[in-house]
């Protein structure tokens, strides 16, 4: 027979407490360790929702199942495909970064893209026409990339005829669920940031002419590409995966350089591409997002789970969708990253946060390994201690360690991975965001990357969402 | 001269390499140099030239993305200067000494941060059990994280709704881990003493707790005559309720009775609701264990009587008498009331039951016959022209202060005035030590025991102090020095507790 109440009777107990000081320094005045717990008291409104949630019997299970199933996948790049056939875009469709937005509200590099790619769809010959027909609407129809199994940086806007990396899990059996991201234009003036010069949409045409079209080729002859194993190697090379890509944009060119040069493309065409990778730190930015995004879309739509499954914004609303509250999106004010600036520009310059790429803090990268990411720390001014206190904190909030993303300097210990609305409640810690800034007006691009959290009532709102969900206890 | 509409340097450092962070950070250090209204520092990339261009600058003759730009316009030359040795001084990572910066540690150094809740702590190693105290309101989350990690949980703290306690106890329950509480002031698990606990030696007793101070006078108790404690599992004051149904006093149970150490189980409580007590009293029949019932009412043993029938259980033999002290000057039957001012709840509902079969009616706030009349009750004011007994540490008298145990003022001002009142006769009162108890009770009381004894004194009365010592020779305050001083301040002093009320009555002279 095994031992009752797991045991506690048979030897001294290991003690953790929280709450009054006076019982721990008894324990302690008795020799007996105790951990201590720095408690600090939640909001007094978000009593009732917090008991009612920790009461929900459905709630450890349901996270561990959801959590099981986002760590189970092993994202693999397998193809390169035009939107229009990927998403089933139709002319006058466009995707946008975080949760949904008209145009009336749109911010300032939202609009841009959205001049830009109305101009790239060539459904308008001047900016002017292109801002009338968004205002008028009635032509134009505007989704977030969640909604399509797609994510996008910044703006995230995604039009037809724009080019996608698809990528699926790699686990045999698994459910064929697919996600999509655009390929990375670069950094400076470029449509994610919102500017839609002839510059933007001259690279953006040869994109989806040359270098599209050609990457299909290379990844369709290299065979499916493990994301995964690329994402694990970065950590360990420098990488977070949002705001630094540097390692992972050249161990994905590795990866694919031969079946470039294989593609049968003309030598200058090839020579442009590999230039223009590697050339562009973040291009794996847009492969790392919808690693993300299939590994988050699994643990989708587990009733009772409080595991946040994206975090995504679109410059002017900042939301967060929760696997136990199925499609829904909370969302508060986007705030203004904390950072550095480039050239001349400064805070003013700065636009609300923007893009889909929480979802890499989502899945554990990003802010949440910052620890592995030294070499960035100064983008907020920190240092490296602060580097580490970042992601320790973070895991202050998670449900769990990733088993294959690790940070060699925190011990090779897995990254923060699985938010729970209950945990970020509860401590008052909102998830530590790595981001670019988008400039304020349509059609300036950047002007600076930085830190920058959530709004709290993102998550006291999905925590709302989730008491009027729970069964009523009795 | 300087030119009033401010100077322009324009710099290439070809292959000079910088991260673009470094760079961004630098433009802002720059930038910052008083008498600096613009500046960039960044590689020469088209962008940054564009940038260069938008900022006024004239662009360089010849520059690549390889080589590093340095443009700053400042008003004077010594502006000018200040930045240039601002913008060496951030190239060549000399560390941040400004009031802001801090030096960084070893890279991978520093302590882990402390843990935010009760899953994390349990998650950094292999806790057991957890030790919950914070405001009732925010318990439940606290308890339930802990269930989540599979540890046990000692819960100090009050005021959670009985249908939260149900649902932390089931939860508990199915995972066969053990809720300690709400409101559970005393535990030792294996030898550690949690919350206010005595300090006793390991033996074949084990406790179930549905009252604190209960079941320290039984531990004490028995410590005095040489036997150990194995376990004291505290349960709840209302876990068998009918709503709690008893569920942590079975579990408990049954841990004790397969626990190899334990040889005499001791369910120390009020009397549970009816049903409840025939379902524990038919599990504890059942069991290899022989148990015990301490249910504190009228006409049922008082805890000193139960100390005995475990001691009789055992077959060891009882103590001729239980350790008390006498004051020097021999405490004598006299007219007046009994005021009983206890600390420990389940202390002053058995000094109450011992003193109102002999002295009748005593005003309480928890009256022991409540459809009796007005002469049981004690109104907020806490007066009564009769025998009264008080429980500093009812929950109506904690609000916001400190328990009793902790802090004796709130006593000890009641003890003063119970000197200057004529009607007063005897006082009564409790000291309970151990782990987080106060931590020299006896020097807190004796002055105002002594005061109080004067200033009766000086009217001729003669004021009798009696004190019920709920303690142990190991504790850290060592009860017989405890003791010692209480009885130099003029107190009698007794370990048993309805021995101390037993005398507190006799000195009563009846009327």
């Amino acid at each position: 027979m095994t031992r009752p109440l797991h045991g506690l009777l048979s030897g001294e107990p290991i003690l953790t407490a929280a709450g009054v000081g006076l019982l721990a320094d008894a324990l302690e005045a008795q020799a007996v360790p105790v951990e201590r717990v720095d408690w600090q008291p939640p909001p007094a409104d978000m009593q009732g929702p917090l008991v009612r949630v920790m009461a929900d019997p459905r709630r450890a299970r349901a996270n561990e199942t959801a959590l099981r199933r986002v760590l189970a996948v092993s994202p693999t790049l397998v193809d390169v495909l035009p939107a229009a056939d990927a998403l089933d875009l139709h002319p006058g469709h466009f995707l946008h970064a975080g949760p949904p937005i008209e145009w009336d509200r749109a911010s300032g590099p939202l609009r841009g893209a959205l001049i830009g790619a109305v101009l790239l769809e060539r459904l308008a010959g001047t900016p002017e026409e292109a801002i009338t027909l968004l205002e008028t609407g009635t032509a134009i129809t505007l989704e977030p990339c969640h909604a399509r199994g797609a994510v996008g940086p910044m703006a995230g806007v995604i039009s037809p005829s724009m080019w996608l990396f698809e990528v699926a899990d790699g686990v045999a059996g698994s459910t064929g669920r697919r996600s999509y991201c655009s390929l990375n234009e670069g950094l400076g003036k470029v449509l994610r940031y919102g500017a839609y010069g002839t510059d933007v949409l001259d690279r953006l045409r040869w994109m989806s002419a040359v270098l599209g079209p050609l990457l299909r080729v290379a990844v369709r002859g290299h065979g499916p590409v493990d994301l995964g194993a690329l994402i694990a190697q970065m950590l360990q090379m420098g990488d977070e995966g949002h705001n630094r890509n540097r390692a992972g944009t050249l161990l994905w060119l590795r990866e694919v350089l031969p079946d470039l040069i294989d593609s049968g493309a003309p030598p200058a065409d090839v020579s442009a591409a590999v230039d223009f990778i590697a050339g562009n730190e973040h291009f794996f930015l847009n492969l790392g997002m919808p690693a993300c995004k299939l590994a988050l879309d699994a643990g989708r739509g587990v009733p009772g789970s409080t595991l946040v499954v994206a975090m995504a914004r679109n410059g002017t609303d900042f939301g967060i969708q929760v696997s136990g509250t199925g499609d829904a999106w909370f969302t508060g004010p986007a705030q203004v990253p904390d950072g550095l600036f480039l050239g001349g520009f400064g805070p003013a310059d700065a636009n609300p946060d923007i893009g889909d790429s929480a979802i890499t803090e989502t899945a554990g990268l990003g802010g949440f390994a910052m620890a592995a990411a030294p070499a960035i720390v100064r983008f907020v001014g920190g240092d490296v201690a602060d580097a580490l206190d970042a992601t320790r904190s973070m895991y202050e909030i998670t449900l769990a360690e990733h088993p294959a993303y690790q940070v060699p300097i925190l011990g090779f210990r897995g990254t923060p991975t699985g938010i729970d609305v209950t945990k970020v409640v509860r401590t008052g810690l909102l998830p530590r965001i790595n981001t670019g800034m988008a400039g304020r007006v349509a059609g300036t691009g950047q002007v600076g990357a930085g830190l920058v959290s959530p709004p709290a009532e993102c998550f006291t709102a999905a925590l709302a969402g989730l008491a009027g969900l729970a069964p009523m206890p009795g | 001269m300087s030119d009033s509409s401010g100077q322009d340097r324009v710099e290439v450092r070809a292959g000079a390499y910088y991260d673009s962070v470094s760079l961004m950070q630098a433009s802002r250090t720059v930038q910052q140099v008083p008498g600096v209204s613009a500046a960039l520092v960044a590689m020469a990339t088209d962008l940054n030239l564009e940038l260069l261009a938008g900022l006024g600058f004239a662009a360089p003759d010849q520059a690549g993305p390889n080589d590093l730009l340095v443009a700053v316009r400042a008003a004077d030359d010594e502006a000018g200067s200040a930045a240039l040795a601002a913008l060496a001084a951030v190239l060549s990572g000399r560390p941040d000494t400004s009031p802001g910066g801090s030096s960084a540690g070893s890279p991978g150094g520093g302590a882990d941060l402390p843990p935010r809740t009760i899953g994390s702590a349990a998650a950094r190693g292999s806790a057991t059990l957890a030790v919950v105290s914070v405001p009732g309101r925010y318990a439940f989350v606290e308890a339930m994280d802990a269930l989540d990690a599979d540890l046990s949980v000692f819960l100090f703290s009050d005021g959670l709704p009985i249908e939260q306690e149900v649902r932390l106890k089931e939860v508990a329950g199915r995972r066969d881990l053990l809720v300690m509480g709400p409101d559970c002031g005393t535990a030792i698990v294996a030898g550690v003493g949690l919350g206010f606990a005595n300090v006793v030696r390991p033996g074949p007793v084990g406790i179930v707790a549905a009252s604190g101070t209960g079941a320290q006078q039984v531990c004490c108790l028995l410590d005095a005559c040489g036997i150990g404690i194995s376990h004291v599992l505290g349960v709840g004051g209302r876990d068998m309720s009918a709503e709690v149904a008893a569920r942590s006093t079975l579990q408990a149970l049954a841990a004790l009775d397969a626990d190899p150490a334990t040889e005499v189980i001791v369910v120390v409580s009020k009397p549970p609701a009816a049903e409840v007590a025939a379902r524990v009293q038919e599990v504890a029949a059942g069991l290899a264990t022989p148990v015990v019932f301490g249910l504190l009412g009228p006409g049922r043993p008082d805890f000193t009587a139960v100390t005995g029938q475990v001691i009789a259980d055992l077959g060891r033999s009882q103590p001729e008498t239980w350790p008390h002290w006498q004051p020097a000057e021999p405490q004598r039957p006299r007219a007046g009331n009994l005021a009983g001012l206890f600390c420990g709840g389940t202390l002053r509902d058995e000094a109450m039951i011992i003193a109102a079969a002999d002295l009748g009616p005593i005003a309480s706030s928890l009256p022991l016959h409540p459809a009796c009349g007005p002469a049981w009750a004690l109104g907020s004011d806490l007066r009564s022209p009769g025998h009264l007994m008080i429980d500093f540490g009812d929950d109506a008298l904690t609000a916001g202060r400190p328990h009793p145990m902790i802090d004796p003022s709130l006593r000890t001002a009641r003890l003063l005035a119970e000197g200057a009142d004529p009607a007063t006769g005897v006082v009564l009162l409790d000291v309970v030590l151990g782990h987080a108890a106060a931590a020299d009770p006896a020097a807190d009381l004796s002055p105002a025991i002594t005061a109080a004894r004067a200033t009766a004194a000086h009217d001729d009365r003669d004021l009798a102090v009696v004190v019920s010592l709920c303690g142990s020779e190991g504790d850290p305050q060592g009860r017989d020095d405890q003791a010692a001083v209480l009885a130099a301040a003029g107190a009698a002093v007794f370990t048993s507790n309805a021995e101390a009320a037993r005398h507190a009555v006799s000195l009563i002279r009846p009327t």
